[in-house]
C-alpha cells in the first residue's frame, strides 16, 4: 500500500485525479439519491406556492440575515413538538429556494410562525422588540415601515422560480407586480390575486397602512404564511407525534 | 513590485485589468435602469481595476529585469498575501468582536441597517475564513509549494491574479452583505456573479499549482503540497455545486438556488462541513506540515501516518456533513452514515495530530523558549481536541443537546481560534523573518505577549460558549412535575447574558493579540537587521539549492 503510495506521490495527474475520485464518493452516495428516491419528500397535492409579496418578504427575511438566528426546522424531539408545533416535513421546504432551515437559534424557531401572533404585533415587534418582549435581543428594523417595496421586477423572481422547479404559471408572473400590491391592498381589486393562488390568500394591510405596500407589508406577510403553504404535517399520520 | 514584471507580464497584466474594468462598467450600466445594489458592485470592480492600474502603469516603463531573477524563488506575492491576511484578520475580528457585544448589548446598531447582526454576522464569517484564512493559505502555499518543488513559480502573472483577484472576490462579499447582498447559505453568501469570478480565480490557482508541481526538481511530491492540492481542487467542486443558482435577472443581484428544501440542506452541509475540512482543515495542514518541521528543525514522524492521516480525512469527511441535519426532515439513513462517518473521521484527525506533535519530539525544549513554534504546538493539540468534539457532537444523542446553541459556536472557535489562528499565526511569524531577510521578529516579547492573548481569549472564548450551550439546550428540554416545558424561550435567552459578555471579552483578547501581531510584522518588516543589510536585491542567493 505504501509502496503504491510511494509511486502514486511522484505523479501530479494521477494525484489530482485521485483526490477528485475519493472525495467525491461520499458526496455523490449522500446526495444523488435524495433526488431519486421517492419518499425523501412527501407528496402534497394542496401545495401552494409563495404570493409575490411572500416571496418578496422572504428576499428580505434572506437579505437581512434573519436566518442566522432564526431557524425553520422543528427536530423531531417532544420538547420540540411541544413548544413549536408539529414537526417539520421535507415537503413543506419543497419551493424553499434556498431552504433557511437555519443552524442556530438564538431566537425561537420560526417554522410554524404564521398566524400566531397579530400582524400589529409583528409590526411593533420588528420596529422595536424591546417594546413588545423587553428581554428580546433582537435588532430593531423600523426602516421597514417607511421603506416602498420594490415590486416592479417581481416577475423576473417568479420566472426564475419556475426554472428551478416552482409551479408558477404565466399569468402569475405576468401578473406578479399587480398580485404584490393587491396582496396589500384590501380595498382594491384582488380577485385576479384570488383566483391565482386560492381563496385562502392573505389579504390584509400588513403593516396596518392602507396607501402604501412596503417592505413591513411584504415580511409580515411572508412570516404570517409560516408553516401554512402544505397541510402534511398536520395530516393524521403525522398526529400522534405532537402528542405525548 | 512592478518592477520584476516582464514587459509581456506588464502587457497581459494590463489587459486583464481593462477586461475587468469593462466588466465593472458593464455592471454598473446593466442596473442603471432598476435600482439594484448590484450597480454599487459594478462601480467597486471598476475602482479596485483602476487602483491596480495605477499601481502598475507607475512601474510600466521600468526597465526589464535582469534574468537573473529566475535563480530566485518569486515571493513577491507572497509577502502581499501575508499583509493582507494580517488586515483581514483584524478586520474580521473586530467584526466577530462587535457582533458578540451586539447579542450582550442589542442596541449598538446605531439604528442603521448595515449594523444589524445579521448583516455584520457574514461580514465577521467571511472576513476571518476567507479573508485572513484565504490569503494565509494562498500566501504560504506559493512559498510552501516553491520550496518543497525546489522549482520556481512559472510565471510572474498569475500569483498576483489569484491573490488580487481572491481579495477583490472577498471586497465584494463583505460590501455585499452591508447592502443585503446575500444567497443565505452559510460561508458561501455571494451572489451568483462573485462566484462566478471565484470560479475563474480558482482554476487559475489550480491550474499554477500544477504547472510549478511539473517544474519541480524533486521527483516526490511533498505532503504539504497534496494538503494544498486537496484544498484546491475540492474547495471548487463544493464551490461550484453548492452555488449552481438562477438568476432573477442578469441585471441584477438576486439569484434562486437550483435546489431546494431537503435537497438543498444536504448540498448546503455537504458544502459547509467540507468548507471546514478543506479550506480550514486540509489548506491548514498544508501549512502545519511544512512550516512546524522547519520551524522545530525535525523530519516529520512519520511517512505512513502523513499517507494515512491524508487519504482518511480526504474520504470520511465528505460524508460527515449530514451531521448538521439530525433529527430534521433529512431521511434517516443520511442522518446515520454521517454520524457513522463522523465518528471514524476521528482516527485520520488524531493521527494527523499526533503526527505533528510527534514531531516535535526531541525539540521539546524549543517549544518551551519558542512561542512561534508553541504556536503551531498548540495549534495542533486544538486541532486534536476539536476533532474530538466535532466527532463527539456527531453523535445523534449528543447533537440533540447540542444542535442550534452556542456549544456548535463554542466548538467551531476552537477550531477557528485555536487550530486555523494559531497555525496561522506561528506560520507567519517563522515566514516574514525568512521572505524579508531579518534575524527574527522585531519583538519576541511581543510573540510572547500574543501567544497568551491568544490562549487566554481562546479558552475563555470556548468555556463561555460550552457553559451558555449547554445550558441553553439543558433549558428548551425541561420538563416540570407537571409534564409541561419548564422554560419559556425567552428565559432561556436572559441566562445566556453573563455568558454573551464573557465571549465577548474572550474575543476582545484575541483581538488584541491579532492587532499586536500586525505592529510586530509590520516593525520587522521596515527594521532591517544589522547584519542583513548588505544584502542587495540583484545579489544571487542561494535560495533555489537547498532542499527544504
Amino acid at each position: 500500500m505504501f509502496q503504491t503510495h510511494y509511486r502514486l506521490e511522484r505523479k501530479s495527474l494521477r494525484l489530482v485525479l485521485a483526490i477528485i475520485v475519493v472525495a467525491s464518493i461520499g458526496g455523490l452516495i449522500e446526495i444523488a439519491p435524495l433526488f431519486t428516491i421517492d419518499e425523501t419528500v412527501e407528496t402534497d397535492p394542496q401545495m401552494r406556492v409563495y404570493a409575490p409579496l411572500e416571496l418578496a418578504g422572504r428576499n428580505i427575511y434572506i437579505r437581512e440575515g434573519c436566518y442566522a438566528c432564526h431557524s425553520q426546522m422543528i427536530r423531531t424531539l417532544q420538547d420540540e413538538v411541544e413548544r413549536y408545533g408539529p414537526y417539520s416535513l421535507a415537503v413543506e421546504s419543497k419551493y424553499d429556494h434556498p431552504m433557511l432551515w437555519g443552524s442556530k437559534r438564538t431566537g425561537p424557531d420560526l417554522a410554524r410562525i404564521g398566524d400566531k401572533y397579530s400582524d400589529q404585533w409583528h409590526v411593533m415587534h420588528l420596529a422595536n422588540p424591546r417594546g413588545v418582549v423587553p428581554q428580546s435581543i433582537m435588532p430593531r428594523y423600523p426602516w421597514l415601515t417607511t421603506t416602498q417595496l420594490s415590486v416592479e421586477h417581481l416577475g423576473d423572481d417568479l420566472r426564475a422560480m419556475r426554472t428551478v422547479g416552482v409551479p408558477y404559471t404565466d399569468a402569475m408572473i405576468a401578473n406578479a407586480s399587480a398580485d404584490a400590491v393587491a396582496q396589500a391592498s384590501p380595498d382594491g381589486d384582488t380577485a385576479g390575486l384570488l383566483k391565482r393562488y386560492g381563496e385562502a390568500t392573505q389579504v390584509r394591510a400588513f403593516d396596518g397602512q392602507q396607501q402604501t405596500v412596503t417592505e413591513m407589508d411584504a415580511l409580515v406577510a411572508y412570516l404570517q404564511i409560516l408553516g401554512k403553504l402544505s397541510d402534511a404535517a398536520k395530516a393524521p399520520q403525522n398526529a400522534k407525534a405532537s402528542g405525548r | 513590485m512592478v518592477s520584476a514584471l516582464t514587459t509581456s507580464e506588464r502587457t497581459g497584466a494590463l489587459a486583464i485589468l481593462f477586461a475587468l474594468l469593462g466588466a465593472g462598467v458593464v455592471m454598473a450600466a446593466s442596473t442603471a435602469t432598476r435600482s439594484d445594489p448590484m450597480g454599487f458592485h459594478g462601480y467597486l470592480v471598476m475602482l479596485y481595476a483602476l487602483g491596480v492600474m495605477v499601481a502598475l502603469l507607475r512601474g510600466y516603463f521600468d526597465a526589464e529585469p535582469p534574468s537573473s531573477r529566475l535563480e530566485h524563488y518569486y515571493d513577491d506575492p507572497t509577502k502581499a498575501g501575508i499583509i493582507l491576511a494580517m488586515g483581514w484578520a483584524v478586520v474580521g475580528m473586530f467584526v466577530g468582536d462587535w457582533v458578540a457585544w451586539l447579542l450582550a448589548y442589542p442596541d449598538l446598531t446605531f439604528n442603521s441597517a448595515w449594523a444589524s447582526f445579521g448583516r455584520l454576522r457574514p461580514v465577521h464569517t467571511t472576513g476571518v475564513i476567507f479573508g485572513f484564512g484565504g490569503n494565509a493559505l494562498i500566501a504560504t502555499s506559493f512559498h510552501v509549494m516553491q520550496r518543497t518543488s525546489r522549482a520556481r513559480l512559472p510565471d510572474q502573472l498569475s500569483p498576483w491574479f489569484v491573490l488580487l483577484g481572491y481579495n477583490l472576490f472577498c471586497l465584494i462579499a463583505v460590501s455585499g452583505y452591508l447592502l443585503g447582498i446575500t444567497q443565505s447559505k452559510e460561508y458561501a453568501e455571494p451572489e451568483w456573479y462573485a462566484d462566478v469570478w471565484l470560479v475563474v480565480v480558482w482554476v487559475t490557482y489550480l491550474v499554477l499549482y500544477l504547472r510549478t508541481l511539473a517544474r519541480r526538481k524533486e521527483p516526490h511530491i511533498y505532503v504539504a503540497n497534496w494538503y494544498y492540492l486537496a484544498f484546491i481542487l475540492v474547495v471548487a467542486i463544493l464551490h461550484i455545486v453548492n452555488n449552481l443558482a438562477v438568476p432573477a435577472s442578469f441585471a441584477g443581484a438576486k439569484s434562486y438556488s437550483l435546489f431546494s428544501g431537503v435537497q438543498d440542506a444536504m448540498t448546503q452541509w455537504w458544502y459547509g462541513h467540507n468548507a471546514v475540512a478543506f479550506f480550514l482543515t486540509a489548506g491548514f495542514l498544508g501549512m502545519l506540515y511544512y512550516f512546524l518541521p522547519k520551524r522545530a528543525e525535525r523530519p516529520i514522524y512519520s511517512y505512513r501516518m502523513s499517507i494515512v492521516g491524508f487519504w482518511g480525512i480526504t474520504f470520511f469527511y465528505m460524508w460527515a456533513g449530514s451531521h448538521h441535519l439530525h433529527y430534521t426532515a433529512l431521511p434517516q439513513w443520511v442522518q446515520t452514515l454521517g454520524m457513522t462517518f463522523s465518528l471514524m473521521l476521528l482516527i485520520p484527525s488524531w493521527i494527523a495530530a499526533a503526527n505533528a506533535l510527534l514531531t516535535l519530539n526531541g525539540a521539546w525544549d524549543r517549544v518551551r523558549s519558542d512561542a512561534t513554534l508553541r504556536f503551531m504546538m498548540m495549534a495542533a493539540v486544538f486541532y486534536g481536541l476539536s476533532t474530538f468534539e466535532g466527532s463527539f457532537m456527531a453523535i445523534r444523542s449528543v447533537n440533540s443537546l447540542s444542535h442550534y446553541t452556542d456549544w456548535t459556536i463554542g466548538h467551531v472557535h476552537a477550531g477557528a481560534l485555536g487550530w486555523v489562528a494559531l497555525i496561522t499565526f506561528g506560520s507567519i511569524y517563522a515566514l516574514v523573518p525568512w521572505l524579508w531577510k531579518r534575524d527574527a521578529m522585531h519583538s519576541p516579547a511581543l510573540v510572547e505577549w500574543h501567544f497568551w492573548l491568544a490562549m487566554a481569549g481562546t479558552l475563555i472564548y470556548v468555556f463561555s460558549m460550552w457553559n451558555s450551550g449547554i445550558i441553553q439546550g439543558l433549558m428548551w428540554r425541561t420538563y416540570n412535575d407537571g409534564g409541561t416545558l419548564s422554560y419559556s424561550f425567552l428565559d432561556t435567552v436572559e441566562a445566556m447574558h453573563p455568558y454573551y459578555i464573557a465571549r465577548a471579552i474572550g474575543g476582545l483578547l484575541f483581538l488584541i493579540g491579532a492587532v499586536i501581531a500586525c505592529w510586530n510584522i509590520w516593525k520587522t518588516i521596515v527594521t532591517p537587521s544589522p547584519g542583513a543589510v548588505s544584502v542587495a536585491d540583484g545579489q544571487p542567493l542561494p535560495s533555489l539549492l537547498p532542499a527544504e
